[in-house]
């Protein structure tokens, strides 16, 4: 498949997996922010190609994971008391257990919420069914954010009155600030996230070799792409670098998307964001500027508070701070699988353990 | 009988219920064991073994490109019998109909699954037939069991895997899956992917005539070549290796999974069978295999090996190795 396999050939993998092996020494641990590269690192087998001294860390790169416990209780405690509204969600976050609940078994008590491919399909079904209030619960990075900006744009100008969107969209740079400042993980350089990167530019990781002298790389999503960020980060660490440099160069620029940029900055506002296992970050979150106040369903309804507890036993938390790898949590492939997540980075199809439970990483041989 | 529809009626054991039977059932299936409408029907068998199975049928749409619910029904049936070596004779058909079904619809599934019939050769001898409330049901279930004749010889079974026989699928992959699941969220594609619904018993016929050596033939629906795999890994207690460039797909339904995030290899298939041979008749079978049109694309995808005991795993395309697991959860649902 033309654009797919040349990304994909094995004598030019294995020829990126024996450059690594020639100039790799040192120890060094790296860090994949997306969980795209972490499906794509388990997916090829490219964890176990790499010199041993090269440990790949996942990081908080799933949007459903890194939602906070407490923002998930808030959406069932919400779907509970409002109970003509219909939620409107992406398929993933209705397997995230919450304390005692999920969005999943709302919904068979009785609850209207709805699994949406697209925001855009959130317009429609405010649209058929003008009666009701329509809430979207919008989780996301800088990839999606500017798609759900576009249609809150949209419904303003289509005058819905019966939709609202209550943001829990975060940040990226944030994020790999805090886990720096926090010196709890030991990181010497970051895989960053192709698709983020090509919205917010390469620019944006500036500090990151300016103040913590760690090198990044933005690299796609193919296992080539992945293979050529490793062994480009590789070099760095060898060569004494801290640089950042962009692999996936045939979709990222160091400026990024002017235009996704321009509509984000217009609908949203920066706030301070709650992470799964992080905690509170500053600054990290984007909330609904109150120009769209109408649209903003933390405006508009009085939403109830919400737990934040972790499940007992779960190290979703510890994991999204790579602390812990999926196959060292007690419940991993055991009381906690795909069929019955405790867990969301066993439920989303971007979490981590979701990718090592499935592509056999950490199994029994 | 344009613009009628079926009524809670249709299903009451009366009237209604006979004249259905009658100008649909018995009009389509017409043979000598259906027509004196018993409650069983009789038969003599010509063979001292018999395969035996059954199965339900649920696809949302009843109609989509390459076939319908009803063919669907029966070379599910069909092919169950075949994968085992058996050659299919009879069927049974119970229907579980939505009030509201349109005349028309049912006829033309009634009718493709008589076609279906006819052109594999097996007869539907039996049959039932219920009607549910609007809402109840989803259009309309369809549940076929099927009897068919063995030859002596070794049952094929996954307990005959051996390490160095070889795996061979016969043809592309995933086409099923992703015909009905583009047509259910009406997603065009410049190259339109039909479902692969066919009859195999032949196609198993001339393996089996081929050569010996055949130890397992399994059918990848449900789940699709992963999960057979690793279900001829589990009871064989054996490892399987598979190399994922070997594995015929073809590029509109590897370009569909890569848009929408599905891996073919757990996309549901109902034209295929996946057969585990003995390394020295491979060459025979696949040599037969393309000389019929259903296994014109056959290929031999991998192997059998000591390690790793009861788990399949997968050479990946840039040449690592990982561990092949089953489909967890549903990648699709209501696709058969």
């Amino acid at each position: 498949m033309k654009y797919v396999d040349e990304f994909r050939n094995r004598d030019i993998a294995k020829g990126i997996i024996e450059k690594i092996h020639g100039v790799s020494r040192k120890p060094v641990n790296i860090m994949e922010i997306c969980g795209s590269h972490t499906h794509s690192i388990s997916k090829y087998g490219i964890r176990d190609a790499l010199p041993r001294n090269i440990r790949l860390i996942s990081g908080p790169g799933c949007p459903v994971c890194v939602t906070s416990a407490g923002d998930i209780n808030r959406l069932i405690g919400f779907v509970r008391h409002e109970k003509d509204i219909i939620l409107a969600t992406f398929g993933d976050m209705m397997r995230v257990p919450g304390s005692g609940s999920s969005l999943e078994r709302e919904k068979a008590r009785g609850s209207d919420i709805r699994v949406v491919y697209s925001p855009a399909d959130v317009l429609d079904i405010a649209a058929s069914d003008p009666g009701r209030e329509v809430v979207f619960s919008a989780v996301g990075f800088e990839t999606t954010a500017p798609a759900v900006a576009a249609t809150i744009l949209m419904a303003q100008e289509r005058g819905l009155k019966n939709i609202s969107f209550l943001s829990l969209h975060k940040l990226t740079p944030p994020a790999m600030r805090a886990l720096l400042d926090s010196g709890e993980v030991e990181l010497d350089g970051f895989i960053c996230p192709g698709h983020v990167t090509a919205v917010i530019g390469a620019d944006a990781y500036r500090f990151i070799s300016s103040e913590y002298h760690a090198p990044c790389v933005v690299a796609g999503f193919e296992p080539l792409d992945v293979l050529q960020g490793i062994y480009m980060l590789i070099l760095q660490e060898e060569e004494g670098r801290s640089e950042i440099e962009i692999q996936y160069k045939r979709i990222v620029t160091w400026e990024g998307n002017r235009k996704a940029r321009d509509i984000m900055d217009r609908v949203f506002e920066t706030c301070d964001a709650s992470w799964r296992g992080i905690g509170n970050i500053p600054m990290s979150g984007l909330t609904i500027r109150s120009a769209f106040g109408d649209l903003d369903a933390a405006r508009r309804f009085s939403l109830p508070e919400g737990i934040d507890e972790e499940t007992p036993g779960c190290s979703c938390g510890s994991l999204l701070k790579g602390l812990t790898a999926p196959n060292e949590c007690p419940l991993f492939g055991k009381a906690c699988t795909p069929e019955d997540p405790k867990g969301p980075c066993m439920v989303s199809s971007e979490g981590t353990c979701a990718a090592y439970y499935k592509y056999g990483e950490g199994a029994p041989q | 009988m344009r613009d009628r529809q079926i009524l809670l009626g249709h299903g009451s054991g009366g009237k209604l219920s006979h004249m259905l039977i009658r100008e649909i059932f018995l009009k389509a299936f017409d043979n000598e064991f259906l027509a004196p409408l018993n409650d069983q029907a009789v038969f003599n068998v010509p063979a001292p073994r018999l395969a035996f199975t059954t199965d339900s049928y649920v696809v949302n749409p009843i109609f989509f490109p390459g076939g319908d619910i009803g063919k669907l029904s029966v070379c599910g049936a069909i092919n169950d019998l075949a994968v085992g070596g058996a050659e299919p004779l009879y069927l049974s058909a119970s229907f579980i109909i939505e009030e509201g079904l349109s005349f028309e619809e049912l006829e033309a599934v009634v009718s493709s699954m008589a076609k279906a019939a006819h052109a594999a050769g097996v007869k539907i001898v039996t049959g039932d037939t219920k009607v549910v409330e609007r809402g109840k049901g989803d259009k309309l279930f369809i549940s076929t069991a099927g009897i068919g004749v063995l030859k002596d010889g070794p049952v094929l079974s996954p307990s005959l895997i051996r390490p160095g026989d070889l795996i061979i699928v016969s043809g592309f992959i995933g086409d099923h899956g992703i015909a009905v699941m583009a047509h259910r969220e009406g997603i065009r594609m410049d190259v339109p992917v039909e479902s692969d619904c066919a009859p195999l018993h032949l196609l198993v016929k001339d393996m089996l005539s081929a050569a010996g050596g055949i130890r397992a033939m399994r059918d990848p629906t449900r789940g699709g070549l992963a999960t057979t795999l690793n279900e001829f890994a589990a009871s064989s207690g054996c490892g399987i290796v598979i190399r994922e460039n070997d594995v015929p797909v073809r590029e509109a339904v590897r370009g569909a999974c890569e848009l929408l995030g599905f891996d073919p290899l757990y996309l549901a298939n109902e034209g295929k069978l996946v057969a585990v041979v003995a390394s020295d008749s491979a060459q025979a079978i696949l040599k037969a295999m393309r000389s019929n049109p259903l296994g014109a694309d056959a290929a031999v995808i991998g192997e059998v090996t000591d390690e790793p005991p009861g788990r399949a795993l997968i050479e990946t395309a840039i040449g690592n190795k990982r561990i092949l697991d089953m489909l967890s959860g549903a990648q699709l649902p209501r696709i058969c």
